[in-house]
């Protein structure tokens, strides 16, 4: 949930960092950074108060390119940082992003239980079914005949539903998104950092140099042909059932946030230190 | 997959010319960041065309620029809002860039984008009630359909490539 802070007037551009990204020419992963920018402008939030936590891979590559604050933390530990830091800092804004590699096989477990525990944040994953950045191994979310040099005959199994997963886990808002619509992108992207805790939310972004296949997406993916829904008994009917390419807020749970009673208490650093002194 | 929504008619010299200068910036700045891409992966052909078109989109900014003396364009654009989030007519598409794309593929982007923004001063020009409007937004038409020509005559120099252009003779890795 945004915090109530000042809005301010900004553009897409002041969210952008100096750095220039290295991703591939017509990667998913551009437009994405274009969805945060616009969305960090449509709510209006100082880009000091943002902190955009990642992993390892390459969608995890974009807090550099923002000039919110960022942690380019371990791989798939995303989640653990960017809980710690939206308990201890609940006055942030807290936007985590991964990809299927980092945020589904080596980071499934903080995936489950950061929906479980539905802090307070935005965890955008970059789903391009492949890891891009170690040059093309099958991640839990290929299909099982994805046939490659490092795959003969393609792996078998059935791939990993994020979506089913986090609303079975307790998501409190579920949204899946296309990278080549970063206006429609950027407006989920504003709903899921305003609703209060966790929110997730799947960008299917294209891997052109290792899955040039995946250009044809732009084709098959289609608006949600139903609204959301705040029943999560019907939201697993309709996830379970879609075809994948279902673009929309699927998902807008009521629970609370969690928020420890820690939060709001001054910890002098002192007392901290003593116990770790010799 | 969304609809456009229907825009404010133009109803002065000041805002055609802000988004006249608009349409040159966001170009300006679109063909720069396909530079800059192509430069990471040392495609330095197509960082040279790609700066040559930027350079072109922002002569023609600069010309605008000086057409509107005192106006503060930019202002005028950002309070107008249109492309706001995007969609600005010659803003190339990110999502068509290749790492081994050749002049021929950047002309394709660039012709996309003066047809697109012919269309869009035709369609000013078209509906402008005010006869001033109408024919500054008739001049841009004539520039812009000179824009489209000069990329055809610039496409001759650059034919089709082969199917086989995306092949890469030392792949990020062995796909069979």
């Amino acid at each position: 949930m945004a915090n109530a802070q000042t809005r301010l007037a900004c553009k897409p551009a002041d969210y952008k960092s100096d750095i220039k990204p290295i991703w591939c020419p017509g990667c998913g992963d551009y437009h994405v950074l274009m969805s945060f920018t616009r969305a960090f402008a449509e709510l209006g939030l100082a880009p000091e108060n943002i902190v955009v936590v990642s992993g390892i891979g390459c969608s995890s590559r974009i807090p550099a390119y923002t000039n919110c604050y960022g942690f380019h933390g371990v791989h798939g530990r995303s989640l653990a940082l960017a809980a710690g830091l939206k308990v201890a800092r609940p006055d942030l804004t807290v936007v985590v992003a991964s990809g299927d590699g980092d945020g589904y096989s080596i980071g499934g477990n903080h995936f489950l239980h950061a929906c479980r525990r539905n802090i307070d944040m935005t965890y955008v994953v970059m789903d391009n079914r492949v890891y891009g950045m170690t040059k093309g191994q099958p991640s839990p979310t290929t299909e099982p005949d994805f046939d490659t040099a490092l795959s003969p005959g393609g792996t078998g199994l059935s791939p990993f539903r994020p979506l089913v997963i986090a609303l079975a886990s307790g998501a409190n808002f579920v949204a899946r998104a296309f990278s080549g619509e970063p206006n429609e992108t950027a407006s989920i992207l504003v709903e899921a950092v305003r609703h209060p805790g966790f929110s997730f939310v799947e960008i299917l972004s294209p891997c052109v140099t290792l899955r040039p296949d995946e250009r044809e997406w732009k084709n098959l993916v289609h608006p949600a042909p139903v609204g959301t829904t705040t029943d999560p008994a019907k939201a697993a009917r309709r996830i379970m059932t879609d075809d994948g390419f279902n673009i929309g807020i699927l998902y807008r749970g009521e629970r609370r946030p969690y928020q420890p009673r820690m939060a709001g208490q001054t910890i002098d650093l002192a007392d901290l230190e003593k116990d770790f002194e010799l | 997959m969304s609809k456009m929504p229907s825009e404010r008619p133009i109803t002065s010299i000041a805002e055609l010319l802000a988004l006249a200068y608009q349409i040159e910036t966001d170009a300006v700045q679109r063909y720069t960041e396909l530079s800059e891409q192509m430069e990471t992966h040392n495609n330095q052909e197509l960082v040279k065309v790609f700066r040559d078109l930027a350079r072109a989109e922002g002569i023609h900014a600069e010309e605008i620029r000086k057409m509107a003396g005192d106006i503060d364009l930019a202002a005028q654009a950002e309070r107008l809002g249109r492309w706001k989030k995007g969609g600005s007519p010659e803003e190339a598409d990110l999502g068509a860039a290749h790492y081994l794309m050749t002049p021929w593929h950047a002309l394709q982007l660039a012709l996309t984008g003066e047809k697109r923004a012919l269309a869009f001063f035709t369609s000013v020009a078209d509906s402008a009630k005010d006869a001033k409007i109408k024919d500054m937004a008739a001049e841009f038409v004539e520039e812009e359909a000179e824009h489209v020509n000069l990329v055809y005559r610039l496409l001759r120099k650059y034919p089709q490539p082969a199917d086989t252009w995306s092949e890469d003779d030392d792949p990020p890795i062995a796909q069979d």
